[in-house]
């Protein structure tokens, strides 16, 4: 069961070998976190994952495979860890991969596998996971979506748009599971240092995984439905969302 | 007579509205529809829940069968016998005309006997008569292997662990409580200020045997040498009153909340800096000393009563109670918890001194000082400086109040309830599948 301040004792993490996922998870340990399944698509990034959250203080921690780029695997790989684990409190969705723009306008197919494991994927397992939360008459579903679903850049719009995606969807669905015991947040990060953006050129605003753990524990307890991070995102995003086109242009030329 | 409903899933919550979950709620008219609701439950169980004013997760049960009580209201004998899921107040209301009461009576009427029973609750007598438990005579229990009739002498040990067993062990039905004869609905009120814990807890300690009630409240925005200052108000049943003055206090126990919080005001009022100010402002109203002032029941036993739904000011995140007890001896650590939440100030806080233990194996009461404070969820670190206080109390071997809890960690609950073992031995025996279970059994893992 989550306590009072929404920290979990039991956690699905799909996408569980995330900087980010592990920072959380770190994060929640020694506060009531019990056990965790980590759920990702390469061993060795997952084992290290593992040991990291065992020498934070939890003992019961297992690993899984799972692609999330396979759409139609979804439902069943959710049956499955549902079937092995009984039941968790908390379903954190950290997979995600950054893509490249360029790429992708050289050679449309690698906008393919962007969409999948951003959008596709994510928003079939997070239809699976609310059926068995609500079953379950509680639980969390944790999701990474990105300031990036804010507004369009050139930059990074394939990544963007299937943030936006999933960001839309996670909403509609938290909409249909009022009153089921059920809640969905969905988590804006803005730049974080992680080996997703490791090499590119600082943002700003940036933070790091751990910063991230910091307010997600935070918007738990306190049931938020979105949060950002940092918090002040809530704000920049709001004038980000509003400047004119001329001018969003101009922000976007000085950040290249 | 209504009609018997399929169960419909409802969203519930414990009054900290800190969680909620879901689940089938069912509301029985007769006890074989109870025995019924129970055979019908499905794989994640049943529980019992009364008003739901535990401030935790006690009386949910997620994704499985909650069984309201509040349809099990019959009352006979005067009052003795009351249905489980009649209110402490409908009962006062019923007894007091006849000159007697309910020995042991919580911080607010708005309770079930059943929740009563449950939680074995205690009142400001407790140093003097004991918990709730004292004074239950026998009880119906519906169990997954049928009704059984429970009393101190024919099951002991059933018995022992139903008082206190947070609904565990099975629902109770209905109960023969034993009342006590009084002359009038008052009693005789003596104050004192107190201006710090030192003082407070010295004159608690020379002074609470003279008393048949205490307690005091506690201003947790003080600091420094003003840490702990707080307002003591103690008590006898007055004797000898007015004919007037009787029928005045009569009539209170008709009436309900009088007040609710106007729908314009935002949940979440309730801001530090707002507590702040209005625990000054009690402090410095209250007479520093002042004796045998009259006061009516409903006043002196539940003065919050008189506002509807008061946990909505905490807002949407909800707020949660913390209760510990400690025994003699270890004063220090009401010195240290006071102390340290002043950073994170608590917005309301009771200390009292408690009696000797009943025979529940899970009941909260033990001899010593008990503390408990209010927080909004909020607050940041909150919980970590809860998990700090569960490590001070379990090492001077105190406990944490469970009616209360819906934050702590399943790894204390074997120190702090000595008999879990025994009351896990005896739960098995009457409930073998585990089939009577709540969100506070899942997250503390009692039935483990
Ligand atoms: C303002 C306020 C002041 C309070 N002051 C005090 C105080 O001074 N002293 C004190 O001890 N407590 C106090 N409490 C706590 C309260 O008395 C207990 O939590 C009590 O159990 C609530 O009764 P309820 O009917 O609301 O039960 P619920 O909250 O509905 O249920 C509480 C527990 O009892 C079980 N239960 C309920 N009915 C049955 C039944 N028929 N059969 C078996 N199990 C059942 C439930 O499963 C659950 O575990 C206070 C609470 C509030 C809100
Ligand atoms: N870093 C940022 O600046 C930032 C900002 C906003 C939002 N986010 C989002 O936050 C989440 C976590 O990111 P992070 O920063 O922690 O980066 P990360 O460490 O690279 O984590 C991403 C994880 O997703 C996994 N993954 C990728 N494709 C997968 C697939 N097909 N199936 C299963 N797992 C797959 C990766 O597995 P491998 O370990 O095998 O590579 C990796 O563990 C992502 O959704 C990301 O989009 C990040």
């Amino acid at each position: 069961m989550e306590n009072a301040f929404g920290i979990p004792q039991s956690v699905l993490a799909i996408g569980g070998a995330s900087e980010i996922a592990v920072a959380v998870l770190k994060a929640m340990a020694g506060k009531g976190l019990e056990r965790v399944v980590l759920a990702g698509r390469s061993r060795e990034s997952l084992a290290s994952a593992e040991a990291q959250i065992r020498d934070s203080g939890v003992a019961d921690v297992e690993t899984m495979e799972w692609d999330v780029a396979d759409g139609r695997r979804q439902e069943s790989l959710v049956d499955a860890a549902f079937v092995a684990g009984g039941e968790f409190d908390l379903v954190l969705l950290s997979a995600g991969v950054l893509g490249s723009t360029s790429a992708a306008e050289a050679e449309p197919n690698e906008a393919i596998a962007v969409m999948e494991t951003n959008y596709v994927g994510p928003a079939v397992v997070s239809l699976a996971v609310s059926q068995r939360l609500k079953a379950q008459g509680h639980g969390v579903i944790v999701l990474l979506s990105s300031v990036a679903a804010v507004r369009p850049r050139r930059a990074n719009y394939v990544y963007g748009s299937s943030k936006a995606g999933i960001d839309f969807f996670c909403r509609g669905l938290a909409e249909s599971l009022a009153g089921t015991g059920v809640r969905i947040v969905v988590v804006r990060p803005g730049f974080v240092h992680t080996k997703m953006t490791a090499g590119m050129p600082e943002a700003p605003f940036s933070t790091t995984a751990d910063d991230v753990a910091r307010e997600v524990i935070r918007g738990l307890a306190r049931k938020d439905a979105v949060i950002w991070t940092p918090s002040i995102l809530r704000w920049v995003s709001l004038v980000m969302r509003h400047l004119p086109l001329w001018l969003w242009r101009k922000v976007q030329e000085r950040e290249s | 007579m209504q009609p018997e409903e399929a169960p419909a899933t409802v969203l519930l919550a414990g009054w900290g509205r800190a969680t909620r979950t879901a689940a089938d709620l069912v509301e029985p008219l007769t006890a074989s529809g109870v025995e019924a609701a129970i055979s019908d439950s499905g794989l994640r169980g049943v529980v019992a829940r009364g008003m739901g004013r535990s401030y935790g997760d006690a009386a949910l049960n997620a994704g499985g069968t909650v069984i309201s009580t509040l349809r099990l209201d019959s009352l006979s004998d005067g009052g003795v016998v009351a249905g489980a899921g009649v209110s402490l107040r409908r009962l006062l209301a019923h007894l007091i005309p006849r000159g007697t009461t309910l020995p042991v009576l919580p911080g607010t009427a708005e309770v079930s006997v059943g929740g009563a029973i449950a939680a074995d609750v205690h009142g400001k007598n407790h140093h003097v008569d004991g918990a709730f438990s004292e004074y239950v005579e026998s009880f119906r229990l519906a169990t997954p292997g049928g009704m059984i009739n429970v009393s101190r002498e024919r099951e002991p040990q059933l018995f022992n662990a139903t008082v206190g067993g947070m609904g565990l062990t099975g629902a109770i039905v209905d109960a023969t409580l034993k009342t006590e004869a009084i002359s009038s609905p008052f009693v005789s009120m003596d104050t004192d200020r107190v201006g710090d814990l030192e003082s407070l807890m010295t004159l608690m300690s020379e002074g609470d045997e003279r008393y048949k009630f205490s307690v005091a409240w506690i201003d947790c925005f003080a600091r420094a040498a003003s840490l702990g200052r707080g307002v003591l108000q103690r008590a006898n049943y007055a004797s000898e009153l007015p004919e007037a003055t009787l029928a005045r206090g009569e009539s209170q126990f008709e009436r309900g909340p009088r007040l609710a919080p106007p729908d314009l005001v935002p949940t979440g009022a309730l801001r530090p800096i707002a507590v702040s100010a209005f625990n000054e402002f009690r402090y410095r109203r209250s007479p520093s000393r002042e004796r045998e002032k009259l006061e009516a029941f409903p006043a002196f036993f539940h003065p919050l009563d008189v506002v509807a739904d008061w946990n909505r000011l905490y807002g949407r995140a909800g707020f949660v109670q913390y209760q510990f007890v400690v025994p003699y001896g270890a004063e220090d650590v009401v010195r240290r918890v006071l102390d340290e939440q002043v950073r994170s100030p608590s917005y309301l806080a009771v200390l009292k001194q408690m009696g000797p233990s009943s025979g529940g194996m899970l009941s909260f009461p033990i001899e010593g000082w008990t503390l408990a404070l209010d927080f909004p969820v909020a607050y940041e670190g909150l919980g970590e400086m809860l998990d700090r206080f569960d490590q001070w109390v379990a090492e001077v071997g105190g406990r944490v109040y469970l009616a209360k809890d819906s934050r702590m960690s399943s790894g204390l609950v074997e120190a702090m309830y000595p008999r879990l073992s025994e009351w896990r031995e005896v739960a098995g025996g009457v409930d073998p599948e585990g089939v009577f279970r709540s969100d506070l059994s899942r997250r503390l893992r009692i039935k483990e």
